[in-house]
């Protein structure tokens, strides 16, 4: 466990992605199975203790620490866990415990129940030093944030046994932890899994933002709608059907409704959406993502959330089917697979994303424009001639969203961030009038950000919450609603959560206007004239 | 619980103030009278009437501001009366070369003020004294628990091991300019490393000070002076300021260090882009604040620059008296 701590503090400390290439690649080759493999499946979000809670460390620590300390120590450190490994009491020179290895602790983890893990759990942290503690609470709570994505992983590993990235990735999501087989077969130990037979992800393929002022050649490339739901892989194989999420999570649980879709083997690429009566464009089409959102996170489904909000698939791509393998082909050939497979489909769960037919570029940019379905995000432009290749290809795909919406809000509320922004003031709720404020009208909050601005901006946002401040509430600071920030963001919805009626989709500052009084800020009634649902 | 109430100490906002001498200690303005502490920037602002210090605070403060008007020297353990009925005795305080604590006398009533201090041993400057009060202002830096420096030489031990594993590389130690500085290289020195050190320019006149003053540090030399070849596998210290300055870019790719106790904040070493965090620090971490406070034992503590609140706490936990000071201008963002 210390060479694993070792690894994260590492990691923590290193900025460059070279560096930590090197690190985890170090780590990976010299560490032997099955620690390695739970390391990566740690620093990659990939195991889940459900015993072990951020609760539980805060409930351990109320044992052993004054509330108020804990309170103001949290609040400094800007991290639980950190704050947690820093304040556990150690037990006095004993020097002669033997810290546990990573593959122990994962055992040790796993075993735990809600009703053992207060005893437990307390004995894995005495047998280790803060660093250690640190390592092991990121671990166990499934945090660890220290700037790994699972990409950065798979390429150290490609990178630590000299194996082609993509392959990596598509074997690794057909794996469970510790990955002892994808270990043997990138040291030629063993021959390539084989995941015919079972439904794994395949790694999706992503598209480049268009660049501002950038024209393509719809002769080459095909226009098709950037539909605002989540993306999703539809997997079937080996008799069983899963859900997978853009980062390769398997989101099967919380759509039941989609298990028993698809007929025959396949993986598909689509837009997951739940229909909504009350949509502009076709009958039965698409909700804004507020509707969707109900769906998210959930562990089991009602019946009344599966009939209220049925989830159905709009179809991108076809990557396997029946057994074959068609992402070497040309995204015109898959797409004429794709539509030929729509007469076999059920209609209830699936529907085909359709081609956005322009006479030009600029009138395609007209079409863009035109669109007021809120669930059309933008443009999506796909090279005709395009295989199917894992993560951002330059020039293969790109996306085009719609533009942003802007609203002027006033600065009410501020928060210290976490993590990077530990210490300094960067959540920010801001607000609308909810009328005249020149007759006495009030400040509504409508929404909260923490970002959108720069390193340098922060340090300013900062000091002026500092300076402003006139009230406090624990960790929050009320200002004096001096600072007008411009918002952008996606959309906008009825909310009943909110004082102010309205929720906001996505939203950033935009710009940090300094310069602007307050009173000129936009009042709730313009923002709820952009709601569309 | 009540608070003491010596009408002949008053804590202002911008220092403490000895009402029948009219004199203040570490003023963080211009004032008639001052009794410094130590030679910290915001403890020692220069423009004042009368400088009364140890002989090695008012020689920093005369490398700092060129002049020595109005300083009156004492030294440890010697008493100065004041005037009023006052006196002052200098206690060392074991924070950085020269830095004392001041006990002050008033009817047979005892105040110490701490300045800033530490417990640790510290081979450029005196250790810390015990002493004997009815009131202690203590300082709180580091006041809250999650601060516990580790032992300097495990963090030297980093420090060193660092070098060997990357021969090619030159380690750069942010380190504040008078104090951590030289305890890093006397460190670095008691720990056998005897190659030479290279300085930061700003550095060197204080180092030669320290010198002046008994403190051995070994072979010097100014980065500015030196070929960036003959620089790799060694040491090169700077003020923390100077770590991600263009000014670092003479140096062979270096491994940014960083001397202080707030690098035992993961994220407070990420945002200053430190690779290589080293918890050292001059001032007293949570366990020295306390154990302190139970070792002097007043019958009141006044907490000042730092985490008060922390700190306030554990003293009603423990049921020890204790209020909070609002004194402005102490900031020790580079500790």
């Amino acid at each position: 466990m210390q060479r694993f701590a070792a690894l994260v503090d590492a990691l923590t400390y290193t900025t460059g992605r070279n560096a930590k290439l090197a690190l985890l690649a170090h780590y990976l080759r010299e560490t032997p199975d099955p620690d390695r493999g739970w390391a990566l499946a740690a620093l990659t979000d990939g195991l889940d203790f459900p015993a072990v809670k951020a609760s539980t460390i805060r409930n351990l620590m109320a044992e052993r620490v004054d509330p108020l300390l804990w309170t103001l120590s949290r609040d400094f450190v800007g991290d639980t866990a950190e704050t947690a490994s820093l304040l556990w009491p150690e037990a006095p020179g004993d020097d002669a415990v033997t810290p546990p290895t990573v593959s122990q602790v994962v055992e040790m983890l796993g075993n735990m129940t809600r009703a053992t893990v207060m005893s437990e759990l307390p004995k894995l942290l005495d047998r280790l030093d803060a660093n250690g503690r640190y390592a092991l609470i990121k671990l166990a709570t499934g945090a660890m944030r220290i700037g790994i994505s699972a990409r950065l992983a798979k390429t150290a590993f490609a990178q630590a046994f000299d194996v082609p990235v993509d392959e990596v990735e598509e074997y690794w999501h057909g794996l469970q932890p510790p990955y002892a087989p994808l270990f043997a077969w990138a040291s030629g130990a063993a021959p390539a899994p084989d995941l015919a037979e079972l439904p794994t992800f395949r790694p999706f393929m992503l598209a480049h933002p268009l660049e501002d002022g950038a024209v393509v050649d719809l002769a080459d490339y095909a226009a098709e709608w950037k539909w605002d739901g989540i993306r999703v892989q539809l997997v079937r194989a080996g008799e069983e059907t899963r859900v997978f999420s853009r980062s390769g999570d398997d989101i099967s649980a919380s759509f039941p409704d989609l298990a028993d879709a698809l007929p025959f083997p396949a993986v598909l690429d689509g837009e997951l959406l739940v229909r909504g009566s009350h949509q502009g464009g076709e009958d039965g089409g698409a909700a804004s993502f507020n509707a969707l959102q109900q769906r998210l996170g959930r562990k089991s489904v009602s019946k009344k959330m599966l009939a209220d909000c049925p989830a159905f698939l709009r179809l991108y791509d076809v990557l396997l089917l029946r057994g074959e393998d068609l992402r070497e082909l040309p995204w015109s050939a898959r797409r004429a697979r794709l539509e030929a497979l729509m007469g076999v489909l059920p209609d209830r769960r699936f529907d085909l994303s359709q081609l956005v037919e322009a006479r030009d570029f600029a009138h395609l940019a007209q079409l863009r424009e035109q669109a007021r379905d809120a669930a059309i995000e933008g443009l999506m432009l796909k090279r005709r001639d395009s295989p199917y290749v894992a993560g951002r290809r330059t020039g293969l795909w790109y996306k085009w969203k719609r533009d942003p919406l802007l609203v002027d809000c006033v600065l009410m509320y501020a928060q210290r961030g976490s993590g990077k922004r530990s210490s300094f003031y960067s959540d920010f709720t801001f607000g609308c009038w909810d009328g005249d404020p020149e007759q006495g009208a009030e400040l509504l909050p409508v929404g909260k950000a923490y970002f959108g601005f720069t390193d340098e901006e922060l340090k300013q946002l900062d000091r002026h919450v500092r300076q402003h401040t006139v009230n406090r509430f624990g960790p929050v600071r009320e200002t004096d609603k001096s600072l007008v920030f411009e918002v952008a963001f996606d959309s906008v919805h009825a909310s009943k959560r909110h004082k102010s009626g309205l929720a906001m989709r996505f939203p950033r500052i935009h710009r940090i206007r300094w310069d602007k009084p307050a009173h000129e800020a936009d009042r709730i009634a313009a923002l709820a004239a952009l709601v569309r649902d | 619980m009540m608070a003491l109430e010596f009408s002949w100490i008053r804590p202002e906002p911008h220092g403490i103030h000895i009402v029948p001498a009219d004199v203040w200690v570490d003023p963080s303005r211009p004032v008639a009278r001052a009794l410094v502490t130590h030679g910290h920037a915001d403890h020692a602002r220069g423009g004042h009437g009368e400088t009364i210090a140890t002989p090695a605070t008012l020689a920093i403060m005369e490398l700092r501001y060129n002049t020595r008007d109005g300083a009156v020297s004492v030294h440890y353990g010697e008493s100065i009366a004041l005037g009023g009925g006052v006196s002052a005795t200098f206690v060392p305080a074991g924070h950085v070369l020269g830095s004392a604590q001041v006990l002050l006398e008033h009817a047979g009533e005892r105040v110490v003020v701490t300045g800033d201090y530490k417990r640790r041993a510290d081979p450029t400057c005196a250790p810390f004294e015990v002493t004997a009060c009815d009131i202690f202002i203590t300082e709180a830096t580091f006041g809250l628990p999650v601060f516990t420096h580790p032992p300097i030489a495990q963090e030297i031990g980093k420090l060193r091991d660092r070098l060997a594993a990357e021969p090619d590389r030159c380690v750069l130690v942010g380190a504040y300019a008078l104090g951590k500085a030289q305890r890093v290289i006397a460190e670095l020195r008691a720990a056998g490393h005897h190659e030479p050190i290279y300085l930061h320019g700003a550095m060197e006149k204080m180092c030669r000070l320290y010198e002046d003053f008994g403190v051995a540090l070994g072979e010097l030399r100014l980065v500015s002076d030196a070929k960036k070849d003959a620089m790799r596998g060694q040491v090169a210290v700077c003020p923390p300021s100077a770590l991600n300055d263009r000014w670092s870019r003479r140096l062979p790719d270096p491994v940014t260090a960083m001397a202080s106790g707030w690098m035992r904040v993961r994220q407070r070493a990420r945002q200053r882009g430190v690779e290589l965090p080293l918890v050292i620090s001059d001032h007293a971490d949570w366990t020295e604040l306390t154990t302190t406070i139970a070792e002097v034992n007043p019958a009141e503590s006044w907490i000042t620059h730092g985490r008060e609140e922390a700190l306030l706490r554990w003293c009603q936990l423990n049921q020890r008296r204790a209020r909070a000071l609002a004194l402005v201008g102490y900031e020790d963002e580079d500790d």
